[in-house]
């Protein structure tokens, strides 16, 4: 694994491009930046061609004999039944309006992360061999031949993209560079070139039902010690029920909250908040994600993937189906479920039964995030809420790409935030909402191996971090996203020691005043609440 | 592949060095790799390495760090159930060096 260099060292960045053009300008692929191949027995268990044995640092990478031809009838095939894909080949006037909005840009300086030049890679060869123009002008209309080494340079781009959608913000046509990054990626796992930290994940959920594999006596255990916790800081004892028919409500939220810190704190809000609604919702431990790896992959897989969230759902005979803290989920459900695997018709159009309200905007998918559900409970006097609890707790709120630019939710977490902390400051207005900077790591790219560019790409949001911690003395980052919170918690590590990372709901249960409860001290991560130090 | 040879045989090993088959593991595997990190491994990381290939046959997961600091708190005393604790056994982090060392994979997802 290549070494990190120290923070001092990253962040002497060179924005000068080299004197060639990119097209004569080869690329080396740099470790660091670049994901593990993706492992035969994964790409087995996903049925996706050409699994084998092979090293990216390797000059062979053990493709099938005619594999141009197998990329141009599957770019063929792509635009035919994309037209947003075709339209995004045809339409780019190369303003450079996008060029400085990628995080990987600011934090690499390299040109071909520009998403002008990461499309351009694709671009090159879309009119190399299906425009008039290109076929007959070559290089003066911007054509070229696909070589190896251009295969290998969209392994290498494609790979360092989050398809965070940023750059469409800007751009006057609304070229989304995410999509053409995600038609490269399908492009790519037609020769078997995906990376193993995405078809490792995806291959565990397609066998188990969520990325880490965890088994469903494991899911169980897990929350078990949870509840133990739960049951130490407030004295009470929750039984939660799994796989349960005929409950009103199906959970799903992200495994990684089932099992890595923080993300377990914000699980532990859940648990707490369910019980104190008396909430009549099940657990699956085989629709035990709500993450989508495959959607990091091909359509075709993230379809695969998400159908199994409402065959659970029609198996149970839930009602509706209530959404954890999760990014990318959300995308899939809010843009592409619905054609995908909808409209889920054998559902009810979901109603809080705590409220009463009826959440119009999830009329087809009948999800609804878990955000929107609590922000609603709020405000209609259905939580006690003690605040002060967190007011050792400097908070600000980091958009997630996929929450923000994929479906819009930008206040119903930060009214929650405004309900249970005292102390909320936002960064700055040109990084958050529509314009939120990535984590830096989203769309699988929070592997160990590439930790150089996942560092670079994690620059201007830990910037923007950095000065409301100067500002203002910020000491949490709070976010909706299972993702984000792993990520976060390296790049501000890395970028801003000291700065904590939470789920909002997390900062929810520490606020929430339950029935019953002995006198809290501790927060869930028992560390003593603010006025109870002396206590332990 | 990658391989490391331990007392004349060779083991396979994904390219951190993680065993390929958590099944082939021996202590000999655990010492060949500590030492290759400089780490004499004592009574205390034992402990941890034992709990954790027998948390892993049950579970096919290495447990999430709650698991693990309390469970090591049950059987090595309260005091050190912490991960302050497992940081100073495994100062690359218990979740990554001690699962190497016992020879499981590294977990993968939103991680
Ligand atoms: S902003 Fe849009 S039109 Fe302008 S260069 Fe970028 S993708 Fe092309
Ligand atoms: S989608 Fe995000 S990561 Fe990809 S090119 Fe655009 S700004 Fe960069």
């Amino acid at each position: 694994m290549a070494k990190t260099p120290k923070p001092d060292e990253l962040s002497k960045i060179n924005y000068t491009p080299p004197q060639s053009s990119w097209i004569d300008t080869p690329t080396e692929l740099k470790e660091g930046y670049w994901c593990y191949g993706a492992k035969p027995k994964n790409l087995e268990i996903l049925h996706f061609p050409n699994p084998r044995e092979w090293r990216v640092q390797d000059e062979d990478w053990k493709l099938p004999e005619n594999w141009q031809e197998i990329i141009l009838e599957g770019m063929k095939e792509r635009l035919d039944k994309y037209r947003s894909f075709k339209v995004f080949m045809d339409i780019c006037v190369r303003c450079g309006a996008c060029a400085d909005k990628c995080h990987f840009f600011i934090g690499s300086g390299d040109p071909k992360n520009m998403p002008v030049l990461r499309a351009e890679l694709l671009r090159s060869v879309y009119r190399g061999n299906f425009t008039a123009a290109g076929k007959i002008l070559g290089k003066i209309a911007g054509a070229r031949p696909l070589t190896l080494a251009v295969l290998k340079e969209w392994w290498y781009y494609f790979f360092q993209c989050t398809e965070c959608r940023r750059c469409s913000v800007f751009c006057p046509y609304g070229i989304d560079t995410a999509e053409i990054t995600m038609m490269g990626r399908e492009l790519l796992n037609l020769l078997g070139l995906n990376t193993d930290w995405i078809s490792g994940p995806a291959a565990n959920c397609y066998m188990k039902g969520n990325h880490l594999g965890l088994e469903p006596h494991t899911i169980v255990g897990n929350l078990s010690y949870m509840l133990d916790d739960i049951e130490t800081a407030t004295g009470i004892k929750i039984e939660p029920t799994f796989n349960r028919k005929g409950a009103e409500i199906l959970f799903v939220t992200p495994s990684g909250d089932l099992f890595a810190d923080p993300g377990t704190y914000t699980c532990m809000g859940y648990l707490m908040l369910f019980h104190e609604l008396g909430l009549d919702y099940t657990w699956s431990t085989y629709a035990s994600e709500g993450g989508n790896f495959g959607f990091f992959t091909s359509n075709e897989l993230a379809k695969r993937l998400n159908s199994k969230i409402y065959a659970e759902a029609k198996r149970l005979g839930v009602k509706w189906i209530l959404g954890g803290e999760c990014g990318h989920m959300w995308r899939v459900l809010n843009q592409y479920m619905d054609t995908w695997n909808g409209p889920a018709d054998f559902l009810e159009v979901p109603k809080s039964p705590i409220t009463g309200t009826v959440f119009e905007n999830t009329k087809t998918t009948k999800m609804v995030h878990i955000a929107e559900f609590t922000a609603d409970l709020i405000k209609n006097g259905k939580l006690k809420l003690d605040p002060k609890r967190n007011d050792n707790l400097k908070v600000t709120f980091h958009d997630s790409c996929n929450t923000s630019r994929g479906m819009g939710l930008f206040e119903e977490p930060r009214y929650i935030i405004n309900n249970v902390c005292n102390n909320f400051y936002e960064m700055d207005e040109l990084t958050i909402r529509e314009k939120t900077f990535c984590c830096g790591s989203g769309s699988g790219l929070n592997a160990g191996e590439n930790m150089e560019i996942r560092m670079r790409g994690g620059l201007p949001r830990a910037n923007a971090v950095k000065d409301v911690v100067d500002k203002y003395g910020v000491n949490m980052v709070a976010n909706i996203c299972a993702i984000d919170r792993a990520v976060l918690t390296a790049s501000l590590d890395y970028w801003v020691p000291g700065t904590k990372v939470t789920g909002v709901h997390e900062l929810v249960a520490n606020a929430l005043i339950m029935k019953g409860e002995k006198e809290r001290t501790t927060d869930l991560r028992g560390e003593p609440l603010p006025g109870m130090e002396g206590n332990e | 592949m990658p391989t490391i040879e331990v007392d004349g045989k060779n083991f396979e090993v994904d390219e951190d060095g993680y065993l390929q088959d958590w099944q082939e593991w021996n202590e000999n595997v655990a010492k060949k790799m500590s030492q290759d990190d400089g780490i004499e491994l004592t009574e205390s990381h034992w402990e941890v390495i034992k709990f954790l290939r027998d948390y892993f046959e049950k579970y096919q997961i290495a447990p999430m760090i709650k698991i693990l600091t309390k469970e090591i708190g049950k059987v090595m005393g309260p005091e050190k159930g912490n991960t302050k604790y497992l940081y100073e056994l495994y100062p690359a982090g218990p979740a990554k060096q001690a699962c190497r060392y016992a020879g499981l994979p590294k977990p993968t997802g939103c991680v």
